[in-house]
Parts: C-alpha cells; sequence; structure tokens
C-alpha cells in the first residue's frame, strides 16, 4: 500500500544519490549550522542537477554532518553526505575540464602526476643543458631570463584558459547570475578565513579524528594557501622588478621576492605536509575514494613546488644550483600543466560556488 | 570490552543518552570510576537524546546563542500549560532554576550551541539549539566522559537489578550475547521509558497501539524500570498513557526521528480509512497540534488517516521525506491511497462547498472557515480543486511513556521503606514526577542534563 523509498532503488548516478541524500536533510535540518551547504540547500525544496553541483561546490568535507546524522548507516537511509557531495565534485570537475579526459586522469591517478613531475624535471635538465647561456647572473647563468619566459608562459597562460572554460561551464550549469562586487567581497572574505572549515560553533572539522573536532586541517590548509599566495606573489614581485623597475634577479635577501617567497615555501611544505598527514588518518570512505592518492599526490606536488624553491635558496652559491634550479623549475612547470586537471582546481570552483552563494544570500 | 565483571564498580549507569552521560560525568570528574551499560550498539548509542534538538533554559538575561530572559515563573507557566497542572512543582521549579547554569555546564564539557534552526525561530529565546542535533551532544559527552575514565558497554543489556532490601548489589546484563554479573557500589538508572516493548504498550494502552509507530530509539524497552517497580519502587506518571504525535504513516517502525514529521495537516482535510473527515484541521498552527492529532489518528479504525491537499498547498509547508502520493484526480488519488473513491470524493465535494471567499495566509490564523460544515475547519479552509492531488498517510509516532520511577530533589529512587541507599534516577525514567501530561519543546533534555548532574554529583556523595 505505501511506497517506499527503499523498494525503488536502482543504481544511482553520483548527481542521483547526492539528491536523494540532500531532500532527507531537507526533511531534518538539524546540520544547518555546520557550513554554507545546508542553508543553501534548505532555501529549496527541489534540487536541479546544476542545484547539487553548487551544493557539491560549497562542500567543504569538514564531515562534521556526517558525525551528527542520525541516518548513517546501519539506519535504512544510509546518508553519507560527505562523500556524496564528494563524488558530485569529482564528476564535476570531470565534466567541466577542457580538454575532456585530463582530469579524468590527473583527479585519479598519482602515478600520472608524479610521471608529469618527472617529465617536468627532464625537461628542465635537458633545457639547462640545450639552452645554456653564455653569461648571466644567480640563475640566469644555468637559463637565460628570456629562456624561462619562454618555456613558463604557455604552461601558465594555457591552463589559465583552460580553468576560464570549466568555470564558464560551471557558472552555466549552476545558474549563475551576473558577479557584483559585493558578491566577491563575501566570497573572498569566506575564502580567506576557511570559515566552511571552520565547524560554525563547533571547533574546527572533524577530518582526522573521528567525531572529534579538530582545528588542524583547517590550519594546515591555510598554511598551504597563504603559503602559496605568498610563492606566488614573489613571483609577481620579481616579474615586476624585472620589467617595471629593470631589476634583475638574483635578490638579496631583504628584497620583495624573498621576503615574501621563504615565508611563502615554509608554509607551503609545512601545510603540504600536515594535509598528507591528515589524509592518512582520515576515514577515506567520507570522500571520494578513488581520487584519494591523486589527491595526495597533488598535495605532494604542491608541496614540493614550496621546498624545492626553500632547498634552491639555501644551495646558493653552491654546485647544487643547477640541479636543484632543474628540480624546483621542473615540479613547477608539472605543477602549473596540471593545475586545471588535479585537485588544484577545487580552488577556482570553491570560489565560483562561494560567489554564487552569496548570490544566493544577497538576492 | 573485558573483565567488566572483575571489580565491584564504583558507579554502574543504565542508560546511554543525555541523563547517563551527564551523570557518568559528574561522577568521573568527582573521582568515581563509573561503567555506562548501553543497551545500544555504538552506531545507535544515545537513545532518544539522538533525536532531540534542543534544551530549554532559563536565563535572566541573554545567555549564550539565547536571547533576552526567560524567567523561573514564565517557564513554570509554560509548564503548567502543557501538563495542566500535572508537576511536581518543588521538583519543577528547581529543575527550572538549574537549568540556568547547566547551559554553561554543557558548554564546558563540549557542547555547541548554534542559534535556533529554520522555522523554529519562535524558540530562538527559549531554547538553546544543539549544533548538528542531539546526536552530536551525544558524541561530544562520551568524548568528555572517556577523557575522564568513564567505560562504556555497548549492547548491554541489563535484564536484572540486584536489590537487598534498601541495598543495591549489582545487575545482570546480557552483553554482546553474554549473560554477565556486574557489582557496583552504586546505581544511577537513565534507561528512558517503556515505549519500545510493544506488549508492554498494547496491555497498557490497549491492543491498537500495535499499529504506533515508535518515533526513537528501539532500545527503550522498560526493563530497569520494571525491575525497579517489582522490588517495589513507588512509580510516578500515568502507566497507561504514552506522548504520541501525528507522522508519516510511511515511516520505518522504529527510529524514524525527526524526518517522519509532516506539517500539511492545516492545509489539508483529513480523512480515516472510510473517508470521513473527524477533527477541524484548522484548529490551530501546526506547532500546538501535532500532538492532539497523534491521539486523534490512534482513535481512528487501524490508527491510520490520510491529509489531503491540492497543487494549491504543496510548497506552503516543510518538505516531507517521502514525497507524497499524486494523483491526477480525486479517485486515483483514492485508489492509491486505498480509500473509497465515492466517499472521499463525496467528503472533498461536501469540504469545497462549506468554504467561502475570504483571505488566506498560511502563516498565522486566518480565520478563513468552512460554514455549516461538521466537523468544521475553523482556519485556512480553502476548496481542494486544483490538481495535481496529493495524499500523506498519517499514524501516531510514539515519544515517550509517562510512567515513572518516583524521585526526590537529589534523584534518589523511592521505594517501600523510603529512599533506596544508593539507586538514583535520571532523565525519561523520572520524567513523568515533573512532566505527568502532554510536553514542552527541549523539557526532556532539560530534566535529563539537570537529573542526570545531580545523581552524579549525589553518587559521587555516598557511595
Amino acid at each position: 500500500m505505501f511506497d517506499r523509498i527503499e523498494d525503488e532503488a536502482p543504481t544511482l548516478t553520483a548527481t542521483d544519490e547526492a539528491r536523494r541524500q540532500v531532500e532527507i536533510c531537507n526533511a531534518c535540518r538539524y546540520c544547518e549550522g555546520y557550513c554554507a551547504v545546508f542553508p543553501s540547500a534548505f532555501s529549496q525544496r527541489a534540487f536541479s542537477d546544476g542545484d547539487i553541483t553548487q551544493l557539491a561546490s560549497l562542500c567543504h568535507n569538514c564531515r562534521g554532518c556526517y558525525y551528527a546524522c542520525q541516518y548513517t548507516e546501519p539506519h535504512e537511509f544510509a546518508l553519507n553526505l560527505p562523500r556524496a557531495l564528494a563524488e558530485v565534485r569529482v564528476e564535476s570537475w570531470d565534466r567541466f575540464a577542457w580538454p575532456g579526459g585530463f582530469a579524468r586522469l590527473f583527479q585519479r591517478s598519482g602515478g600520472a602526476l608524479a610521471l608529469m613531475l618527472v617529465l617536468g624535471i627532464a625537461a628542465l635538465f635537458w633545457a639547462l643543458t640545450a639552452l645554456a647561456p653564455a653569461s648571466g647572473e644567480g640563475f640566469y647563468a644555468y637559463l637565460s631570463h628570456a629562456a624561462m619566459v619562454a618555456i613558463f608562459a604557455p604552461p601558465f597562460l594555457l591552463p589559465l584558459a583552460a580553468i576560464a572554460i570549466g568555470l564558464r561551464r560551471y557558472w552555466a550549469e549552476v545558474g549563475g547570475q551576473r558577479i557584483r562586487w559585493p558578491h566577491l567581497k563575501a566570497a573572498f572574505a569566506d575564502a580567506a578565513t576557511m570559515r566552511n572549515l571552520s565547524g560554525g560553533a563547533a571547533e574546527g572539522c572533524n577530518f582526522e579524528k573521528g567525531d572529534r573536532y579538530s582545528q588542524a586541517r583547517r590550519h594546515a590548509h591555510q598554511a598551504v594557501f597563504w603559503g602559496f599566495l605568498l610563492c606566488f606573489a614573489a613571483t609577481s614581485s620579481g616579474t615586476v622588478l624585472h620589467y617595471v623597475f629593470d631589476m634583475p634577479a638574483p635578490y638579496g635577501l631583504f628584497s620583495l621576492p624573498k621576503l615574501l617567497g621563504l615565508p611563502g615555501g615554509l608554509l607551503l611544505t609545512v601545510g603540504a605536509i600536515g594535509l598528507i598527514a591528515l589524509k592518512f588518518k582520515a576515514d577515506t570512505h567520507l570522500g571520494a575514494p578513488e581520487v584519494w592518492g591523486g589527491e595526495v599526490a597533488f598535495v605532494a606536488l604542491l608541496g614540493l613546488t614550496g621546498l624545492t624553491g626553500l632547498l634552491l635558496y639555501f644551495a646558493t652559491g653552491t654546485a647544487l644550483v643547477a640541479p636543484l634550479l632543474a628540480l624546483h623549475l621542473g615540479t613547477v612547470l608539472a605543477f602549473f600543466l596540471t593545475t586545471p586537471y588535479s585537485k588544484m582546481v577545487h580552488g577556482f570552483y570553491r570560489m565560483a560556488a562561494l560567489i554564487r552563494d552569496a548570490q544566493r544570500k544577497q538576492g | 570490552m573485558t573483565a567488566l565483571d572483575d571489580q565491584p564498580w564504583d558507579l554502574v549507569i543504565v542508560g546511554g543518552g543525555n541523563a547517563a552521560l551527564c551523570a557518568a560525568i559528574e561522577a568521573a570528574e568527582a573521582g568515581l570510576k563509573p561503567l555506562i551499560l548501553e543497551a545500544a550498539p555504538k552506531p545507535y548509542r544515545g537513545g532518544n537524546s539522538r533525536h532531540t534538538r534542543n534544551f530549554r533554559c532559563m536565563h535572566r538575561g541573554p545567555l549564550s546563542v539565547l536571547t533576552g530572559a526567560y524567567e523561573e515563573d514564565e517557564y513554570f507557566d509554560d509548564l503548567i500549560r502543557v501538563t495542566k497542572g500535572e508537576t511536581d512543582e518543588g521538583l519543577a521549579r528547581m529543575t527550572i532554576r538549574t537549568s540556568e547554569e547547566c547551559l554553561p555546564w554543557m558548554e564546558a564539557h563540549g557542547i555547541a550551541f548554534q542559534p535556533s534552526l529554520s522555522g523554529t525561530l519562535s524558540l530562538s529565546r527559549t531554547n538553546a539549539f544543539f549544533l548538528g542535533g542531539g546526536k552530536a551532544l551525544v558524541n561530544a559527552y562520551y568524548n568528555t566522559a572517556h577523557d575522564l575514565g568513564v567505560t562504556t558497554a555497548y549492547e548491554a543489556e541489563v535484564t536484572q537489578i540486584h536489590v537487598t532490601g534498601p541495598r543495591f548489589e549489582g545487575v545482570t546484563a546480557k552483553i554482546a550475547g553474554q549473560e554477565t554479573r556486574i557489582e557496583g557500589r552504586g546505581l544511577i538508572l537513565a534507561s528512558g521509558g517503556f515505549q519500545a516493548d510493544l506488549d508492554w504498550l498494547a496491555r497498557a494502552w490497549g491492543p491498537a497501539a500495535r499499529n504506533f509507530l515508535i518515533r526513537g530509539t528501539p532500545y527503550n524497552r522498560g526493563v530497569p524500570l520494571k525491575q525497579m517497580l517489582d522490588h517495589g519502587a513507588d512509580s510516578v506518571g500515568d502507566p497507561t498513557q504514552c506522548h504520541a504525535v501525528a507522522i508519516d504513516g510511511r515511516a520505518a517502525k522504529f527510529d524514524g526521528g525527526i524526518v517522519t514529521r509532516l506539517d500539511c495537516v492545516p492545509f489539508s482535510i483529513v480523512v480515516n480509512r472510510n473517508g470521513d473527515r473527524f477533527y477541524d484541521e484548522g484548529e490551530d498552527v501546526w506547532p500546538k497540534r501535532y500532538a492532539i492529532w497523534g491521539r486523534l489518528v490512534a482513535a481512528q479504525p487501524e490508527q491510520v488517516a490520510y491529509s489531503i491537499i491540492d497543487a494549491k498547498s504543496r510548497d506552503l509547508f516543510m518538505p516531507s521525506v517521502y514525497p507524497p502520493v499524486e494523483a491526477d484526480t480525486l479517485d486515483g488519488l483514492a485508489q492509491k491511497l486505498g480509500l473509497p473513491g465515492t466517499k472521499l470524493r463525496e467528503t472533498v465535494e461536501a469540504f469545497n462547498a462549506a468554504c467561502r471567499d475570504g483571505d488566506f495566509h498560511p502563516t498565522e490564523l486566518d480565520g478563513l472557515s468552512t460554514e455549516g460544515l461538521t466537523p468544521p475547519k475553523t482556519n485556512w479552509a480553502r476548496p481542494i480543486t486544483e490538481p495535481p492531488f496529493y495524499g500523506y498517510s498519517l499514524r501516531p509516532g510514539v515519544t515517550f511513556t509517562y510512567l515513572g520511577l518516583k524521585v526526590d530533589e537529589t534523584a534518589r529512587v523511592a521505594g517501600p521503606a523510603g529512599r533506596f541507599d544508593n539507586i538514583w534516577a535520571a532523565g525519561e525514567i523520572m520524567a513523568g514526577s515533573i512532566l505527568g501530561q502532554g510536553y514542552l519543546a527541549g523539557f526532556g533534555m532539560t530534566i535529563g542534563t539537570v537529573f542526570g548532574r545531580i545523581a552524579g554529583q549525589e553518587a559521587a556523595a555516598h557511595v
């Protein structure tokens, strides 16, 4: 007489499974205080595929809702929202990536990322040998500025173009509107403080210590995030010094590139080690297990960009500069090339999701 | 879990929900080594506390997430209104007064609060909501208790309580299938009511109770309560009564929890399985009526009713966890719901004919009433005409039972010859002393927290 949900349970796609779970959440609402996913979900009654993509992109996998849930297995509802949304994210990044296929590979395969790293380093060793300049100071004694620009401009600009295509696809799918300053302001404030990893009123997330709250992931992620931005700023400041002020490298300790780059490299390295350690402690079944290896490899690659940069700095004036330069630049090359297809892309989609959520809230 | 029977425990706590955990934490902080015997397996630990979401708290000014003030007299008046005087005023006022110091204590022991949930803004002054709900609270307390050295045995079902005269000696428990005798110097009973024992419920309420759904844990079977009554403990609360609300009739027999609520009734007509209406669906706003409807549905044939709406009302209430049964015609809907089609059509037509023009306001009593209809619908009466038509089945969902153990202000259980020497009770098992009838949102957690803490402190002082 009664239609029971479990009587009609065919194999669901990631989006359908997440929709099934979010609809149960919407009848409960106990988790409203955890993060942006819930107020966003509870403002709706029905969930299109795009709505589910948006909710998945808002989820930072803090897992608070999983441990608070009355309906996790063995309950018949079998809720595991952190995993359901993680699976949707993985699929959506596959779908949005341009060209298609690369994301499938680099999201899942740590081996593929490692291979890219080896290829990147090999390419730089070749460049150092084949393009060795006649003269130059500092790094430029090994590879001229012009050669560096020639090698790095395309792998930097092309991935940016690929990400832009992905973001356009995302924006169309989630029904994003015209972006205005207040949307950006709200979204950047959320991202800068990692508000969605704060656990709401609790103390952090439930990532690596079961149902106990911990700030470890938020702190490690902040270290990586700000470390990366500092390193990026260091490189950018070098570019400005070079072109605008005609002050080419090498730079002293009290120069902008070094003042930004040294702490940046340290934060990036330490944060990445922390994030990897947390990934080994955490329950893989509360995320998307099939990308666990790819994610660990990505964090390692990101951390290596920082670590090799630091080593290079400390090796200044020694015979190790040439091999370390190849190592560092090769790591950076592999990192840039895989950015649109590795976990790195999450940062872009998260920002887009936060902007979209600010639009929802601000109306 | 090994060697539970090795030692006399300082304190045996039967039950693993809010009251048990508060007791264990207090006792452990006072230096005791308590053992918690939780009947449920670990994923379902916490009794009905895992289904809760807030704590009703007295406060003389803004306190944590609570706004304004909620003073003792107002709180007590609210309690009198729902219990219609069925309360022990001394215990009730003590509970209310103590609730104020409990909230900071809860925060200090790992509980995170959040502002009132959407849809419950009316409670932002009186009730503090747990971030993530009751299971998050239970998890936090278990962590705190274990850090203090409390031991927990899961799947530990107490089958016998051994009492000699006024003294508790030990319990026999089936732990993971094995009968084990556990000695203890003190006993705290925090094992809830008996609502999950359907035979008991049917003996008390009548055979119709077998058709009731149990909203909460299947592990509250009342065995410790029965044991203590057999030992001559004084009881409180009406042994025949349970608190039941109208919930989604498609919910699982046990543990459906919050998502089985249905908020459609005020915007619907409700018929029994014969297709007849039987009560004013628009008498008041739903939060004030859902408990009455548990009883109303229980009195209908086969303890089932059907709430019928049309397309106009589909989005006026919180979404249901199971989608409604849907049909383009009333006949089609009747068929899908197993109702007599002609009768349902007649009932709807009679209702439609009694509706009159007027302004419809879903969020307030709008006075849009039927005329010349018995029973009337006194608010939100709009004709059911616009397909598709939707139907939800309703059944009584039992929340808790009222029968319990009589305790004094120190949570000590009263027996045939005065108080027992070393037996205390906290939570649902003694709530009937204070909440003899009805229910006040968040008050169960208040009783559990206040008496759990007292029981833990008293045990520490006396064993």
